[in-house]
């Protein structure tokens, strides 16, 4: 195995045009636990360590532009008011030592449906900026995760930054495993209120086969609080509409039964978060138009 | 975690109160800094110039037979010095186990479970060892697999071993079964007829691991008198000897064996890992060879905890006494014996609990399947009997509308009640004095995670995964109390060997002990240590490395290592004392009369009078001479449990242990989180206080793990493990971990040394039934499983 280790990114793409096969590795959450399991063997490791670009951050108007390996912890300290629901899922992330080392881009590249990040990126509406030597591309999230651990990456392009939308309204994120730290996802949900364009975004992670946005449920969310006035007139969303949206998560799941979990808690589960969720991001846009109300 | 309060600490010292760091107090840890700073030598951390690694090959399938093993391409492997497989055995001595030698070195025309060592590699580097493997080529030709009990029995099932020869298999009625014991005491069908409430239950116990975090590793060095020494992270040195030596050819003086640094054990280093395969690797290479598994490795390369399907019936009056019990316990020791005769013994000796109940029909077995091997395990087949009898004893209350730890009190032995195998507890069983203390300890506030910021999800199920802020949580309280014994049972010659010197070093007197014991985390360096300062009054004491140039101390395990190596080497300073003391009337007895008349002791470097006068200094009277006695040390004999009948002075000493948890359950997702888990035990003495109550609460965490989230998952249509790693076995974290407030008894046992009782499993066996009491109290749900997975908490299995 060669390890290549490109001094900056012009180097780290032309390498990886030499050697499409390369494997990039940052924090190694992922490729480590893949070669020490011998489950992969690349003949190129690909180590973007020395790329300082990619942990570098910029907080713009709309949208954060993250590098790629920028830590969980950074996120979690540094952009919860940007990024609320990619801070909640970053302080899920296995444990201290690896949420120093691990980063989105490493995430993203493995598109594992377990991913902690892409519930938020999906709830928060992201777009991943790859790169090769032919240019760079942005690629929204939606369409980012194409199957099982499969992305939309072409073989020569490395991700470099993740564009996401600055909260506009509250975001959450719950992740369920059966402990209290340091899990794998039996399944997890995001959740992200855009007021500023009435509409509710949603994440589910381990619950199908790639990370979805649960759609359907959105739809009927936002016509149902459109129609009731809810936006403007901030009451509590009622029961019947937060159990639809619930059911409507759960039936977004087309999840399997593994030594983790059975499909059907996956299912059960996400409908649960789901409606947790939106009673929390709900109750924190109430109290924050009332704080506005009040100040005005 | 709650230290254990200032005022409960033992204050009163049998001998040598003026030395200080005796027993009974809480001297720290020799090894612990080291520890903490990440310095301490694991056996995985040794190296040796010009060594070879050591790597095996192991069975994907778990049942088939060989048809054939290619190694010629492992073989022409650059970098390879040797391939070994069964053929290449060099005597015919090619099987070892603890009791039963059925286990093979290395496959045999046959594998029988997922993961058995097939042929092993040696080269000089890691990664070119397990390449190497990769390139052995095995055909197998599959066979059915046996996985439970009803495949084992069926009418033409295949025998996980054929012609079997062992003192168990004339007295099994099937060859899949390893051992069976029988036990009965009254008449149970009788006392049924009197019973007015009678609850019956059906239980099944996961299997577990025991997750200790140093694997499985060890450098075997090939000595010029064609012997060698094996360096080995174990829980017993001469047992390993005394399987490894024939398998070898050598005679066990020609294979020296010295512990290294060992992380962690709990029943999972009893039986023989990589021990034999380093030493065939370096005597065919004459190179030292070392073998170091990783993680997934680990996961097949030691036995886990027996998994068990437990029937029980319980009857009792109206007045709220137990009638009798009727039980029947089947443990799957999968594909090869191991400890399973004597985990039989414990489960059905122990099966009804710490309570009187005088009408018993107990039935407990072991099966051989193909599942992955189970034997040894902290609480070693008590803990599946205390799962299934502590429900059976709240379904009872329930039943007869009793408060569940009153109920339990009234039926609870004491001193002189008879188990069920017709021995008298002749020692302190305070068992419901335990209940009684446990209930009165204050309970936890509710609702700890509100705070004026929010909800602190860390108080919360799910934790830092942000799955509720308190909804559907609601908080259950339950109770369990348990049983275990200490000591090698049923007539085991359970002996252990120490070795004491006293002499002069640098001016001053200075004790050293030798003994074989393994030190696997338990704390034994630590209380031999205080030993020779209260029985040999001096101050520095010397702890020789665990190895076979001195006798054996037997197991690490049992709880018994604080009883029989401590009793030996307390033993061997008294016959030190006794010369030291005779050296001293020969030499100054002229000098003073109470050398002739007082009773002496030796203590703070000086021998003194029980009035206290000074007659001697130590240095005085060893006068540059050495002291040195080795002896073996033995508790008092036990008996084997009568094959039909199951009576018989069995055990050695018993240790009881009581827990409350207090949990809160997230009803919607079925997520627990463990708020407190309080024990109360007797120890009989407390020799180092911090390190009982760390015994404790590592036993009380090992039990919630069992309650909540530690399983080993097998396929059951292919016999297959489905979750060898950390990923995917969970063990508690500290988040996982609750507060464990821990009140200690110490009430003397007569028969044993200082008074002691062995502390480290008994707390292992309640913390898992009160888990699950407090979650059926929060859930109204039966739960006849553990571990409770939040499938069974919420419908969803």
């Amino acid at each position: 195995m060669d390890f290549l280790r490109p001094a900056s990114w012009q180097e780290a793409l032309a390498a990886k045009a030499e050697h499409p096969a390369a494997v990039p590795i940052a924090g190694g959450t992922d490729v480590m636990v893949e070669i020490n399991f011998d489950h992969r063997r690349p003949e190129h490791l690909l180590d973007l360590n020395r790329i300082a670009d990619l942990y570098e951050w910029e907080v713009g108007e709309e949208s954060v532009r993250l590098g790629a390996s920028v830590p969980y912890t950074q996120i979690m300290e540094n952009l919860r008011a940007e990024l609320p629901g990619l801070a909640l899922a970053s302080r899920t992330v296995a444990s201290p030592q690896i949420r120093n080392r691990g980063g989105v881009g490493g995430n993203l590249g493995t598109a594992s449906p377990a991913g902690d990040a892409h519930p938020a990126l999906l709830a928060a509406g992201a777009e991943v900026e790859v790169e090769s030597v032919r240019g760079s591309r942005r690629i929204p999230i939606d369409a980012f995760f194409t199957g099982v651990k499969r992305n939309a990456l072409a073989a020569d392009e490395l991700i470099k930054w993740v564009h996401i939308a600055k909260a506009d309204g509250p975001q959450q994120f719950s992740k369920v495993g059966t402990r209290n730290a340091m899990v794998i996802a039996v399944c997890a949900f995001g959740l992200a209120l855009h007021p500023a364009t009435r509409t509710v975004r949603t994440g589910i992670g381990s619950a199908a086969p790639t990370p979805v946005r649960a759609k359907a449920a959105e739809e009927f969310l936002n016509a149902a609080l459109e129609e009731g006035g809810f936006w403007d007139n901030g009451r509590i969303v009622p029961p019947s509409v937060a159990a639809q949206f619930a059911q409507l998560c759960s039936g977004a799941c087309n999840p399997i039964d593994d030594v983790r979990g059975t499909a059907g808690y996956r299912r059960h589960a996400v409908g649960v978060v789901a409606r947790r969720t939106l009673a929390w991001t709900w109750e924190s846009y109430r109290g924050a138009r009332r704080v506005t109300e009040g100040a005005a | 975690m709650t230290p254990m309060p200032a005022d409960k600490a033992p204050t009163t010292i049998s001998q040598g109160s003026q030395t200080k760091g005796g027993i009974g107090e809480s001297t720290l840890r020799p090894d612990g800094t080291l520890k903490v700073t990440g310095e301490f030598a694991y056996s995985s951390d040794m190296w040796h110039e010009d060594m070879l690694w050591g790597q095996i090959l192991r069975s994907t399938v778990a049942h088939a037979e060989i048809v054939s093993i290619d190694t010629g391409e492992a073989l022409a492997t650059p970098g390879v010095h040797a391939v070994m497989t069964y053929d290449d055995l060099p005597t015919a001595v090619r099987h070892y186990g603890l009791e039963i030698r059925d286990t093979p070195v290395l496959a045999h025309g046959k594998v029988r479970h997922h993961g058995e060592p097939v042929a092993i590699v040696a080269a000089d580097h890691p990664e070119t060892a397990r390449r190497a493997a990769a390139k052995i080529r095995v055909e197998y030709r599959e066979l059915p697999v046996i996985t439970d009990e009803a495949s084992a029995t069926a009418p033409g099932a295949v025998l996980v071993h054929e012609n079997r020869e062992d003192h168990h298999a004339r007295h099994v009625p099937h060859p899949n079964i390893v051992h069976r014991q029988p036990i009965v005491r009254g008449d149970a069908a009788a006392a049924a007829r009197r019973a007015d409430v009678i609850v019956t239950g059906d239980y099944t116990f996961g299997m577990q691991d025991q997750a200790f975090l140093g694997p499985e590793s060890g450098l075997a060095v090939p000595e010029e008198d064609g012997g060698v020494h094996l360096y080995i992270a174990t829980q017993w040195l001469h047992s390993d000897l005394r399987q490894i030596a024939p398998v070898l050819g050598l005679p066990e003086h020609k294979v020296r064996m010295t512990l290294s640094g060992v992380g962690g054990a709990f029943g999972g280093r009893e039986d023989l890992s990589m021990q034999i395969h380093a030493c065939l690797l370096a005597l065919r290479t004459g190179r030292p060879v070392k073998i170091v598994y990783n993680r997934f490795e680990s996961f097949f390369g030691h036995v886990h905890r027996h998994p068990a399907t437990l029937h029980y019936e319980h009857g009792a009056t109206r007045d709220g006494r137990v009638t009798h019990v009727k039980c029947r316990i089947v443990l799957d020791g999968g594909a090869y014996a191991s400890a399973s005769p004597a985990v039989v013994g414990n489960a059905s000796s122990l099966s009804v609990g710490p309570y009187a109940i005088d009408d018993v029909d107990i039935e407990a077995l072991a099966l051989y399947t193909n599942n992955p091997p189970c034997g040894a395990m902290r609480g070693f087949g008590a803990v599946q009997a205390c799962f299934a009898y502590e429900a059976q004893m709240d379904k009872l209350a329930k039943e007869l509308g009793m408060d569940p730890v009153e109920f339990r009190q009234l039926n609870a032995m004491e001193q002189g009640t008879l188990m069920p195998t017709g021995q008298r507890v002749d020692s302190p069983a305070p068992v419901a004095e335990l209940l009684r203390r446990v209930k009165a300890m204050p309970m936890p506030p509710e609702r700890q995670w509100e705070s004026s910021e929010g909800a602190d999800v860390r108080q919360l199920p799910g934790g830092l995964s942000n799955t509720t802020h308190g909804e559907d949580v609601v908080r259950g309280v339950g109770y369990a109390v348990g049983i275990k014994n200490v000591g090698f049972s049923e007539g085991f010659d359970d002996y252990s060997t120490a070795r004491v010197r006293m002499e002069v070093v640098g001016g001053e007197p200075v004790a050293t002990v030798h003994t074989a014991m393994a030190e696997v985390g338990q704390g034994g360096v630590t209380v031999h240590a205080q030993i020779a300062r209260t029985e040999l009054g001096v101050a520095q004491v010397t702890i020789r490395p665990a190895d076979t140039q001195v006798g054996s101390a037997g197991s690490t395990s049992a709880s018994r290592q604080t009883y029989v190596t401590g009793g030996a080497v307390r033993n061997a300073c008294e016959l030190v004392r006794e010369r030291v003391l005779e050296t001293g009337r020969r030499r100054f007895g002229a000098y003073h009369p109470a050398w002739a008349t007082a009773e002496l002791r030796l203590e703070g470097g000086k021998v003194v009078t029980d009035g206290g006068e000074v007659l001697a200094d130590l240095v005085d009277v060893l006068e540059g001479e050495a002291v040195e006695v080795e002896q073996e040390w033995r508790h008092r004999p036990t008996e084997p449990f009568d094959r039909r009948t199951g009576q018989g002075n069995g055990h050695v000493q018993y240790s009881f242990a009581a827990h409350r948890a207090v949990v809160e359950v997230d009803t919607a997702l079925g997520l627990v989180k463990v708020v407190e888990l309080a024990c109360a035990q007797d120890v009989g003495k407390a020799l180092n206080p911090l390190s009982v109550i760390g015994q404790i609460q590592g036993g009380t965490v090992q039990g919630l793990g069992m309650a909540v989230m530690e399983e080993i998952v097998v396929d059951p249509a292919t016999a297959k493990v489905r979750n060898p790693s950390f990923t995917d076995y969970l063990i508690p974290t500290i988040l996982d971990t609750p507060t464990i407030p821990v009140d200690v008894l110490e009430l003397a046992d007569d028969h044993a040394p200082y008074g002691l009782r062995g502390v480290g499993e008994a707390p292992t066996l309640s913390s898992t039934p009160a888990v699950l009491a407090a979650i059926r109290d929060a859930t109204g749900l039966e739960l006849n499983r553990t571990p409770v997975r939040p499938e069974h908490l919420t419908g969803t299995v």
